[in-house]
């Protein structure tokens, strides 16, 4: 085990329990750093009533797509669920199977921040007036209406990085890094998959997500 | 709309960093070219995206619409909260989104649409509508079904209201100054736009103001 550290060989291993109605994290954006091995344990793994909290709601049948055509999914905290391919968003969006919680995507990663921060709530200049903010408390700084938006403080957090040591130490490649780095911070438990898992320690000057954040991670 | 697009771009401050909604706004980064002097942001993560990738890029490297792109020289990548800190910060000198509609007093609709059953998605386009500096729309003068985009008031639910500064289409091109009515700045010869807008404002009457 000191060996190995937190690294696990196989998805299934990393990510462990999770409980029924959890609320879930996942990095990615589009199709780019998307944990699709940690989603699929997650799925084969049989948990029911999940929250996820994503900016898409996956393409094909694939990653987030697969939770919501299996009906693993109560409720989805997302931007823009609707894209090329969102078959089973779509589906399950026709059949009112799903509940939508639609959020700017700039206020979801702040409220993602806000839970990483231990801050439980902050005032907002976007979605003044419109239909993402009825019943929301509003108040003035500097002249300019804001709104009250709350942390999210996920259990589980799903991560897909570059490269990963033993100790959970992340980094990342282009435009993977997308909610991945928020989506470490937040979650009460965070799993990553990496590319490339080396055993030996990353150079700590080029780490993005300190491995205290990260619970376990395989390469996949 | 190539057109539309061009006439946008070219009205686009030297050194401006603006960020290029889905669909149609995405005709700006081809009309703009190589080499011009504006660094685009994507939202996803990128500022300084260069061109769309040939085949075989790195799939690692998209814009927003999750396209394989280059980078610019002095270029930068980064992660959302990075990206939407500086939307919300207003760093953005001009934000081009598309709209289901746009109000003459610059409200904008885009987030979501008349038909129930088609579900809504906002992305960042709320973000960029509240915090810009500058929101420019570019759109099609008219729905699919022959309706105004162009409206009195908007009759979808609204992204950012009064915002919107100028408005791009394929007939005309409009500035909307803060608390003011709509100047046409240019309209299509064979637009006909008196036609499409008689019954609220006479706005070939305010050309050249």
């Amino acid at each position: 085990m000191a060996r190995t550290g937190k690294a696990a060989s196989s998805a299934a291993e990393a990510l462990g329990f999770v409980e029924d109605g959890a609320t879930i994290v996942v990095g990615g954006f589009g199709d780019a750093g998307i944990p699709l091995a940690l989603l699929d344990a997650v799925a084969d793994g049989g948990v029911r009533h999940l929250t996820l909290i994503s900016i898409n709601a996956g393409r094909g049948r694939a990653g987030v797509a697969r939770l919501i055509t299996e009906k693993r999914v109560d409720r989805l905290v997302c931007c823009f669920p609707r894209t090329a391919g969102s078959i089973a968003f779509e589906e399950a969006w026709a059949e009112r199977r799903i509940d939508l919680e639609l959020v700017p995507m700039g206020t979801l990663v702040a409220r993602l921040q806000a839970g990483a921060a231990g801050i439980p709530a902050f005032f907002c200049p976007v979605g003044v007036g419109t239909d993402l903010s009825v019943g929301k408390e509003d108040r003035s700084f500097e002249g300019r209406p804001h709104v009250l938006e709350t942390a999210l403080r996920p259990d589980l957090g799903l991560v897909r990085a570059h490269r990963g040591d033993r100790f959970g130490n992340l980094t990342y490649r282009g435009t993977d890094r997308n909610l991945n780095l928020v989506a470490a911070r937040a979650a009460a438990r965070a799993v990553a998959e990496v590319d490339t898992l080396q055993v030996e320690a990353l150079d700590p000057e080029r780490i993005e997500t300190p491995g205290l954040y990260v619970s376990r991670l395989v390469a996949a | 709309m190539q057109q539309a697009a061009a006439r946008l771009a070219a009205d686009l401050p030297e050194g401006a960093v603006v960020n290029l909604g889905r669909g149609l706004p995405g005709l700006v980064a081809s009309a703009l070219g190589d080499g011009a002097p504006i660094w685009l942001q994507a939202e996803n993560g990128i500022l300084g995206v260069g061109q769309i990738a040939e085949d075989g890029a790195a799939g690692w490297l998209t814009d927003a619409s999750k396209r394989p792109v280059t980078l610019r020289q002095g270029a930068a990548i980064f992660d959302l909260a990075d990206s939407f800190d500086m939307i919300r910060s207003g760093r953005i000198d001009v934000a081009v989104l598309g709209a289901f509609e746009v109000s003459h007093g610059g409200d904008l609709a885009n987030h979501a649409s008349a038909e129930p059953t088609f579900p809504p998605a906002v992305g960042g386009a709320m973000d960029l509508a509240a915090c810009a500096r500058e929101v420019w729309v570019l759109m099609r003068h008219r729905t699919a079904g022959g309706g105004a985009k162009f409206v009195e008031q908007c009759t979808l639910p609204v992204t950012a209201a009064g915002v919107v500064r100028r408005v791009y289409t394929d007939l005309a091109t409009y500035a909307l100054p803060r608390g003011g009515s709509p100047i046409l700045l240019w309209q299509s010869p064979s637009a006909g736009i008196q036609q499409h807008t008689e019954r609220s404002h006479h706005l070939s009457d305010r050309s050249g103001q």
